[in-house]
């Protein structure tokens, strides 16, 4: 029996009408979306539309058309980043960010877009008031991830969207770990970029994302080619989503996401939230009394969400993950979470913690046999 | 018959939602050869009385189209 607790890295399972809708597509449309005009394609083309209304509701956005898909949100935020920053233009990013984020930054710094990274406190969060003194003449975007893969730490996005609206700053929210589990609402949080990821809290497959772009902005294109629109131009369109999309969109991807996402509206947001506090609260309420355990990140429940990153005094955090699969059969995840900035700042650099990170699917008693497992591993490992 | 057509395949098949909720009939269909200069895709084919409100209604719910109604043979 296995019990995963990788939610941050990829939900799974998902939920049955996933599976199902990718299923049931492939045998029996297949067709291309957007492309001619038999009703094949048409039929692809809807469920694909399908997928949009669907993100457009869960995210509070007016005009579905906004959303274009990517692979994932590393390819939204290298978009988001790419095609609007320009040499001489200064960003700002926090010392959560994930690689995904700060990856393209630091590249983009290369090529002369002026950047500051801005210090978390040692669980994590944001000062907005640090932030704000960041702010140059020249500063032009925010690029925050919403909570952090690593301590779960939740940054205060709708007060950050409000400074960066006053300030005329473009705010790009990363919601890799919120989308799906905190809610998201565009235009009261006032973001102008969101980057999404499918295969996460999203509960659909891996290979899909994208990202929402406020109307009014510009995203150049990392890519040109084929949209089944204005064929008869050799310029790439300027209307979202085509502009966004060239190529084949992975179909059955998006369609499972759209599956994924019903789910979560069906569900409830709150509800989802709620499951997985209870099992953080489970979680971090007996782990702390592990001799040897620490945790990091907040221990306020509505200052986090479901991901609990611990380390044990004096033992290498891969040897615990390793014994929790080879011993329990328990999967974690366990190193520096492709986030080293985030574990420099909370002081886990250079071994990193392992991280727990369930999801709506994990039970109390599997939450229960990690807990008996964490424990016996500390006292045998810490001899 | 008259049409209005849109700048994607997408916004045809939301426009088709959107006046479909508003109790307007619409036909997509492959945007008629006579209409030089449009994009390769689909319009949305309805009746003469409807054109007017529904061309309200979408640009209302801001979808916008290449034309806004447009009468071909």
């Amino acid at each position: 029996m296995k019990i995963y607790l990788d939610n941050a890295a990829t939900s799974w399972p998902k939920p049955e009408a996933v599976y199902t809708a990718m299923d049931r597509f492939q045998r029996n449309i297949g067709a291309n979306p957007g492309r001619g005009v038999t009703q094949s394609s048409l039929a692809s083309s809807a469920l694909v539309l399908e997928t949009r209304e669907l993100l457009a509701e869960l995210f509070h956005i007016d005009d579905p058309l906004r959303i274009a898909f990517s692979l994932n949100v590393t390819e939204a935020l290298n978009v988001a980043l790419k095609g609007i920053l320009l040499p001489g233009d200064h960003l700002v990013i926090s010392s959560m960010e994930h690689a995904a984020l700060a990856r393209p930054a630091f590249a983009l710094r290369e090529k002369g877009v002026d950047l500051t990274v801005v210090p978390c406190d040692s669980e994590g969060l944001l000062d907005v008031s640090d932030l704000a003194k960041a702010i140059r003449p020249n500063t032009k975007m925010v690029g925050l991830l919403h909570a952090s893969n690593v301590t779960g730490t939740i940054q205060p996005i709708a007060e950050v969207g409000k400074l960066c609206r006053e300030k005329e700053i473009l705010f790009l929210l990363d919601s890799a770990q919120s989308a799906g589990v905190l809610p998201i609402d565009v235009n009261r949080q006032c973001i102008d970029v969101l980057a999404f990821t499918g295969h996460k809290g999203l509960l659909g497959p891996q290979g899909t994302g994208g990202l929402y772009v406020r109307p009014g902005i510009v995203v150049r294109p990392l890519k040109e080619g084929g949209t089944g629109s204005w064929a008869r131009n050799m310029e790439q369109p300027d209307i979202m989503p085509d502009c966004l999309e060239s190529g084949t969109l992975n179909t059955p991807g998006i369609i499972g996401l759209g599956a994924g996402v019903r789910f979560i509206l069906e569900q409830g947001l709150e509800r989802i939230r709620l499951h997985e506090q209870q099992l953080t609260a489970l979680l971090w309420d007996n782990l702390q009394k592990i001799p040897g355990i620490r945790i990091y990140g907040p221990a306020d429940l509505n200052a986090r969400t479901a991901v609990v990153s611990f380390t044990v005094d004096n033992v290498d955090p891969n040897q615990i993950s390793s014994a929790l699969e080879a011993d329990y059969g328990i999967v974690t995840r366990a190193g520096l979470h492709c986030a080293p900035l985030a574990h420099q700042t909370v002081g886990t650099i250079p071994g990193g913690t392992c991280r727990l990170s369930p999801g709506f699917f994990t039970s109390e008693r599997e939450i229960d046999i990690a807990i008996h497992a964490i424990e016996e591993i500390a006292r045998k490992y810490r001899r | 018959m008259w049409v209005i057509t849109f700048l994607s395949v997408f916004h045809a098949l939301r426009a088709e939602k959107i006046l479909q909720k508003q109790g307007i009939d619409v036909k997509l269909i492959p945007i008629p050869r006579e209409l030089s200069g449009s994009c390769e895709g689909l319009a949305a084919q309805l009746a003469a009385d409807d054109v007017k409100r529904a061309v309200i209604i979408l640009t209302t719910n801001k979808i916008e189209m290449v034309r806004q109604g447009v009468e071909v043979k």
